[in-house]
């Protein structure tokens, strides 16, 4: 697969002070991507970067072979065939639904337009309301009309920035799937900017975890979440808690709650302090289990119960039981703890 | 009409590195253009102008500044009474006629202070139907009885507060209706009647606003030209007037001129101060329907005759006098010649219009592209002429313009032995320029608010599907604005058709327009011969005072909805 996308330790500085600092990844072709991150974490700049809405002040970027940013040469966004999916969708109200799809299609002529036009009309499902205004139309429609306007004129990279944050949770991760299977359709190489990880995990095949303006991690949702590699993208992804324990060998490691082994060693020294992250999913609810907990707070997860439970040693860890089993606050329960995978940080 | 532009909810957008050509210096360049009349005219602070300047300053220069700060005094009286007043009343009580005044109140704005003046003149003078029928009616003659004399000082404070209160009136209403009501209401529950929560609450609240209406009144009453050259009070415009034709000297009237806009320069701090302030007195953002206060009986007719008497004196009668002038010569008056005067007015003031209006949207849409601290600074350059008087704007253009004639006629002729005369004065180029100059303001402020309701969003998208700026203007903003742009163009098409002095200075040899045709013939005391001219231009004038009436109307229907 052709290189469609790649990102060269790319800085973004106002007035010295970098919003993105050397970031670099690559995006082969029809592979979506993800940057994901929380706010402030300098997302938004590097897909702006990306569109040229913002130049680079050190690094590159290039685009399906076209170097398209460098430092004091920005191609004009006009000039780059990216497409772009705004976080308010930015349709203009003053066209219709099909007049916004065909906004982009210049040059076209007038059959090859509406044939375009008619095409993505049915691929998002709205061909019912092409004479329709924007304003007309409900939030998951705007979505859809954005989406689509901009995939019509077959950019090389289509670029979506926070689209579902106007959206309400219950629909984003629904939304997103959609959107993903539409892009895979086509075989659009994408890059998605959001700070929900569900929203990306549904979506996207590649994510970039970034903070502070670099990339911590890059990898799929299920390696990010079983296997961070530190422990801002630990502490971002997911939910859990880092536990102290002491390397015993090169697979496992002692803690309170006992022995915990990896499958892949972890190069630290024996005898060396460590903690290791625990998800929630990684406790079990066991009666007979002789370690014991104290249930000092619940929340309610429909399906699970959420439990913080204190140890012994005043260490507190989340727990995730099923909601059938239902136990108070103080009450005192047994656990067991079973995890696939070791993550380790030296203290 | 600029106080009513909107502040920007968004931010501006963002200079994109690519947005690189000519737009930077092209704006900076077109800026610096439109405020060479007034770098003229302060550059002239520095040159000497020896004997003129001394005999000026011994002479009647004193008189000038006393009777400018002598109007401007009547005039912040005036308006202050009868724009907060009826403000208050109209926002805050409820009596018979108090939807009719709401709008209503706004009329006397169709009306240029010159031509209230010549109508009352034609009312109030000896000869005029007033004293007639008091002598037919008492027996009174000539010199037996005292009658105030209209043209005076005091006439002329008393017909620009007339025509000027409604700037006090509009934003003194906005800060009454856009006060926390919980604020009034708590004075109330203290114990506090309406009259005390007036004056301790609302009007201290309210202040900020209603300084800033007063201070635009005021450059207004600075600029006339029409008032007081006809009523023969010595003010600085009719200062610069004579200067310039009379005493023949640029440099004096260019340093009269420069004195004038240091006080326009003191009411522009205060406008802007003022403006800042209001804005932070808004203590709630609540929506709530407001609950009147309710007058009956004597109070309810006070409170409806004190919102009449503006609306009478200074709309109603003026226009109803003018109209029946216009009935009496309508036989002869509206012949071909006037038929062709209005046809090229409208000509000259549509097309400054469209010109404003363009450059308007390459000012404000430049600086959304490239929100640099130069271009930023040029554009507010750009719209400072608002507040120059006409007659200062004529002199800067006048001066330079000259200057570039003489150049290139002493050019031609060492060069082919062709003499070119005067290539720029005098013609309609230099008179459009001096509109631009003072008028473009309009436009620009109307375009920005406009174009600060468009997210920044719409440029980037516009621009990612393939379009480049100017195009994305043609495509996306301007089918956007439209609105906003028809209203810049009636706006400054209305300023322009009641432009006094500029034209008179500026205006082609035997070029005229309908205010300079109503200023010659009420000059010639032809009074009821200017009145077809005069009722035309207040007929125009009614137009943005309808669109202004209607945004009151609706935000009333949200108010109460």
């Amino acid at each position: 697969m052709p290189i469609q996308l790649e990102v060269r330790a790319v800085t973004v500085a106002y007035g010295g002070n970098p919003v993105v600092a050397e970031v670099s990844f690559v995006l082969v072709e029809g592979t979506i991507g993800c940057l994901l991150g929380p706010s402030g974490c300098g997302k938004t700049t590097l897909l702006r970067a990306i569109a040229g809405f913002e130049p680079v002040t050190a690094g590159e970027i290039w685009l399906h072979g076209r170097r398209v940013s460098a430092p004091g040469q920005t191609l004009a966004p006009e000039q780059r065939r990216v497409g772009m999916v705004f976080q308010d969708f930015a349709l203009f109200p003053h066209l219709t639904v099909a007049g916004n799809i065909g906004f982009g299609l210049r040059g076209a002529s007038r059959a090859g337009r509406r044939a375009r036009v008619g095409e993505l009309l049915e691929l998002v499902g709205m061909a019912d309301a092409a004479q329709r205004y924007p304003h007309q139309l409900s939030g998951g429609m705007q979505q859809r009309v954005a989406l689509a306007r901009a995939m019509a004129p077959r950019p090389e990279v289509l670029l979506l920035d926070e689209p579902f944050s106007s959206m309400d949770t219950e629909l984003r991760e629904g939304l997103a799937r959609e959107v993903r299977e539409l892009l895979k359709r086509d075989g659009i190489t994408a890059i998605l900017v959001t700070h929900d990880q569900l929203e990306a995990f549904a979506m996207a095949d590649q994510i970039a975890v970034l903070g502070g303006g670099r990339v911590h991690q890059w990898g799929t949702g299920f390696g990010l979440y079983h296997e961070p590699a530190d422990r801002f993208v630990a502490d971002f992804i997911g939910q859990g808690v880092l536990l102290t324990g002491t390397v015993v060998d090169d697979l496992r490691v002692k803690t309170e709650l006992g022995r915990v082994a990896g499958t892949r060693p972890h190069g630290l020294p024996q005898g060396q302090a460590v903690e290791v992250l625990i998800r929630p999913d990684d406790m079990l609810y066991d009666e007979s289990s002789p370690r014991r907990a104290t249930v000092v707070g619940r929340a309610f997860r429909g399906a699970e119960y959420l439990y913080t439970l204190k140890l012994g040693s005043g260490t507190q860890v989340l727990c995730l039981v099923p909601s059938h089993h239902q136990h108070a606050l103080g009450d005192d329960i047994g656990v067991r703890l079973e995890a696939d995978h070791l993550v380790v940080f030296p203290v | 009409m600029s106080d009513l532009a909107a502040p920007s909810p968004y931010p501006a957008a963002k200079a994109t590195a690519t947005a690189r050509g000519w737009w930077g210096p092209g704006i900076t360049a077109l800026a610096l253009t439109l405020a060479l009349p007034v770098l003229v005219v302060i550059g002239f602070l520095f040159v000497p102008s020896g004997e003129v300047w001394q005999h000026l300053a011994d002479t009647v220069l004193a008189d000038y500044v006393t009777n400018s700060l002598l109007l401007m005094a009547g005039v912040t009286l005036g308006t202050l009474i009868g724009g907060v007043g009826t403000a208050w009343l109209t926002s805050m009580c409820r009596f018979p006629g108090r939807g009719f005044f709401e709008w209503a109140l706004l009329l006397p704005m169709a009306m240029p202070a010159y031509i209230i003046a010549y109508t009352y003149t034609g009312l109030l003078d000896f000869a005029g139907p007033v004293q007639t029928s008091l002598r037919a009616l008492t027996g009174w003659g000539y010199g037996g009885y005292w009658f105030p004399q209209v043209r005076s000082l005091t006439g002329a404070a008393v017909m620009l507060s007339l025509v000027l209160y409604p700037y006090v009136y509009l934003l003194s209403r906005a800060a009454f209706l856009g006060q926390s009501l919980c604020v009034l209401d708590v004075s109330r529950t203290l114990g506090n009647g309406p009259w005390r929560t007036f004056f301790t609450v609302a009007l201290p609240l309210a202040r900020p606003a209603i300084v800033a209406g007063l201070s635009l009144a005021l450059m207004e009453t600075l600029a006339d030209y029409g008032t007081v050259q006809y009523f023969g009070v010595a003010t600085f415009t009719t200062g610069i007037f004579r200067t310039w034709f009379g005493l023949g000297s640029a440099p004096a009237a260019a340093q009269l001129s420069a004195v004038l806009l240091g006080f326009v320069l003191v009411l522009i701090l205060v406008e802007r101060f003022s403006r800042r302030r209001a804005r932070y007195h808004h203590t709630s953002q609540r929506e709530q329907a407001i609950q009147r206060h309710r007058l009956t009986g004597w109070r309810a007719a006070a409170a409806f005759g004190f919102c009449l008497i503006p609306v009478l004196f200074g709309f109603l009668i003026p226009a109803g006098q003018l109209a029946w002038w216009a009935a009496t010569i309508a036989r002869t008056a509206y012949d071909t010649a006037f038929f062709a005067l209005v046809l090229h007015t409208l000509a000259l003031a549509a097309g400054t219009a469209l010109l404003a209006l363009l450059l308007a949207l390459v000012l404000g849409y430049g600086r959304r592209l490239y929100p640099s601290r130069a271009v930023r600074a040029s554009v507010r350059v750009a719209g400072l002429g608002y507040a120059v008087p006409g007659t200062v704007i004529a002199i800067g253009v006048l001066i330079p313009f000259a200057w570039l004639d003489r150049g290139i006629d002493n050019w031609m002729q060492a060069t082919f032995g062709v003499s070119t005369g005067l290539l720029l004065s005098g013609t309609l180029a230099a008179l459009i320029f001096a509109y631009l100059v003072r008028f473009l303001a309009v436009a620009l402020q109307t375009v920005e608010a406009g174009l600060g309701k468009i997210r920044p969003s719409m440029d980037e998208a516009g621009r990612s599907l393939g379009y480049r700026p100017g195009e994305v203007l043609r495509r996306v903003h301007i089918p956007m604005l439209r609105g906003s742009l028809l209203t810049a163009l009636l706006l400054v098409f209305v300023d322009v058709l009641k432009e006094l002095p500029a034209t008179l200075v500026l205006r082609p040899f035997n070029f005229n327009t309908l205010a300079v045709r109503a200023y010659e013939l009420a000059s010639d005391e032809r009074l009821a011969d200017c009145a077809p001219a005069a009722l035309t231009i207040v007929l125009a004038g009614l137009l943005p005072v309808i669109l202004l009436s209607r945004s009151i109307t609706r935000s009333r229907d949200a108010d109460t909805a």
